[in-house]
């Protein structure tokens, strides 16, 4: 970082600080800068810290109740949502928790794509990122399995199938997975460990994941590197911390009306039926933050190969940062590229809308053509692009696209001018 | 002995020393891997024997075997009839119905869909077999599949005619 030596004010500090550095590590997460055009799309990275502390903190109460047996499982969720002192909010804060983390991280995810903020130099924030979107899925699958309803079972039982599709070894995975020969007990008190392991690994994760980004520093809506410590950042504390407030508490009255209001409207009927190994349900669908993932594995008709397709549609996604050979970050300078996006994200919203229907006739074709725009828009299109779109000039500073308004800058040097003050010079 | 040959037994024994930790580090993560594996009071529940006095021509039970479900069906003359006039070419896992059964009134089956693991409704789907809801596979009167992303027939498993009343799984 470019920020001068800090050196605590008073003397026990010091001794404190020389020995292990946490006031050097408070003041720089204060003063990092931040460019200051970042908008509301720029405030999900602490709405997501806020929904993981969310999980953790009612997981860990859920888990004081919650009893990891197929004979007791199903029970002991009753007992919470009954019984238990405020089970009934903290489960329901928790299930929907789940589904606000995934609509704010599908919302920070399409942020990157449209601003290229997974461009050279933050190409590793972008890999770790994904590294966590993976870690909450399997967490996100795993817990849904342990109230032991209709849903989780058989949920359970098509996820941990897709690994018999590798051939020769897969149905040794599988099994060693169950722990037996279907999805039973030994599966069931294995997902609750790993549920309970897989929340602090992404902790680390998401530890990396800022850490990578206090490297070269937010990206910024316009796209290009701003001058650090200049007039063009501001301290993190207290002008992004204040705004990202703000949006939190936004977020939080969305998270809550879901809670107290529709708390099942995300779910399935079908969990509050216990687990029957003999009967599936006529209608099976993962949560809804899956589908998308769901409805590429059926729009191939063949097991391995709609396997191999759901895996990389989300591997794919690791190689963005060199299949985007784009020099230009923002989709605001590219024009083409930007019509694409919202291409792309209208694809993945209607492949979320073809995993929850039936496999067959109109949905099956267009879940095939999703698909495949899917795989070409990364593949085909950006490089594409990359070579040949004709981008916007790029502004020299993030203030210009501000200040560059016709007529705008002498508007406002004359309005300057009427103060003699010192950062008249600074506007431009 | 001269320096350079210094340098070469010490960079061999580091070899050495890394790679006995290596296998040792090795050896001590099986158990905890193997140890996800089915124990052996998993496997021993291994077998089932079933009543099938009672069953129907054209009807089918089913029974738990290992956490799976086990379809027993007592087929029609028509639904033999239909499965072994089926010619192989027409079959995706090519597998004559008499290769199936060791009695052709009697069809024992896992019924768990070779997809991703759902269980198939009976007396369904386009081949008047089973069919699989998950996913849309089609499975015809001998269980084998006919349409759809599964791609194997239903399972065989290991049975045996203890009498004429009793089938033993496993």
């Amino acid at each position: 970082m470019s920020e001068e030596k800090y050196v605590p004010k008073s003397k026990l500090a010091q001794w404190f600080d020389s020995r292990l550095p946490l006031l050097t590590l408070s003041h720089h997460l204060q003063e990092y800068p931040t460019p200051k055009n970042l908008n509301y799309w720029w405030t999900f990275g602490g709405i997501l810290t806020f929904c993981l502390i969310t999980q953790i903190v009612t997981g860990l109460v859920l888990a004081m109740h919650y009893v990891a047996h197929v004979d007791h499982a199903f029970q002991s969720i009753e007992r919470i949502m009954r019984d238990v002192n405020y089970g009934w909010l903290i489960r329901y804060v928790h299930a929907n928790g789940a589904s606000m983390f995934f609509l704010a991280v599908y919302i920070h995810i399409f942020r990157s794509l449209f601003y290229g903020s997974y461009k050279a130099p933050r190409e590793l924030i972008w890999i770790i990122g994904l590294l966590i979107y993976v870690l909450m899925m399997a967490t996100a699958f795993m817990g849904y399995v342990l109230p032991w309803g209709q849903m989780s079972f058989w949920g359970a039982t098509v996820i941990t199938n897709l690994f018999s599709a590798i051939p020769f070894i897969g149905e040794s995975i599988t099994t060693w997975l169950w722990g037996g020969f279907s999805v039973d007990n030994p599966t069931l008190n294995r997902f609750y460990s790993l549920h309970y392991l897989l929340p602090f690994l992404t902790v680390g994760l998401v530890i990396l994941h800022i850490w990578s980004l206090h490297i070269p520093g937010n990206n910024n809506p316009i796209g290009i590197d701003v001058k650090k410590n200049s007039n063009e950042t501001m301290p993190f504390h207290p002008y992004m911390v204040m705004k990202d407030l703000t949006a939190l508490l936004v977020f939080i009255i969305i998270f809550l009306w879901f809670v107290f209001f529709a708390p099942n409207v995300l779910g399935h009927p079908d969990n509050y039926i216990e687990a029957n190994p003999l009967v599936t349900p006529a209608h099976i669908v993962p949560e809804w933050y899956l589908l998308p993932f769901y409805a590429i594995l059926r729009a191939i008709p063949s097991k391995l190969g709609g396997v191999i397709f759901m895996f990389a549609a989300i591997l794919i996604l690791i190689l963005l940062p060199w299949l985007d050979t784009s020099k230009v970050r923002s989709a605001v300078f590219r024009p083409i590229y930007k019509k694409f996006f919202w291409v792309l994200l209208f694809m993945v919203i209607l492949l979320g809308y073809l995993g929850a229907k039936p496999p067959e006739g109109i949905y099956l074709i267009l879940s095939r053509i999703a698909t495949a725009y899917y795989f070409i828009h990364f593949l085909i299109l950006l490089p594409l692009l990359g070579r040949y779109e004709k981008t916007d000039p790029l502004p020299q500073s993030i203030s210009d696209p501000v200040l560059d308004k016709p007529g705008l800058l002498d508007k406002v040097k004359k309005a300057a001018s009427k103060y003699e003050g010192e950062n008249v010079g600074s506007f431009k | 002995m001269g320096k350079k040959n210094h340098t070469e037994r010490r960079s061999f024994l580091f070899t050495a020393t890394y790679t006995m930790g290596a296998i040792g580090v090795g050896a001590a993560i099986w158990p905890l891997v193997d140890q996800m594996n089915p124990d052996s009071s998993v496997k021993a529940l291994s077998t089932t024997e079933v009543d099938i006095s009672s069953l129907e021509f054209g009807k089918t039970i089913t029974v738990l075997w290992r956490g799976k479900p086990i379809f027993i069906r007592r087929r029609t003359k028509e639904e033999i009839d239909e499965a072994a006039k089926v010619e192989l070419k027409d079959l995706k896992d090519p597998q004559k119905d008499s290769e199936r059964t060791q009695n052709p009134e009697w069809l024992v089956m896992v019924g768990v869909c070779t997809h991703l693991g759902c269980v198939p409704l009976g007396n369904t789907g386009e081949y008047k077999g089973w069919f699989c809801p998950c996913h849309g596979s089609h499975y015809d009167t001998s269980g084998r599949i006919r349409k759809g992303p599964a791609p194997k027939n239903l399972e065989i498993p290991k049975y045996e005619f203890v009498n004429n009343n009793t089938i033993k799984i496993g």
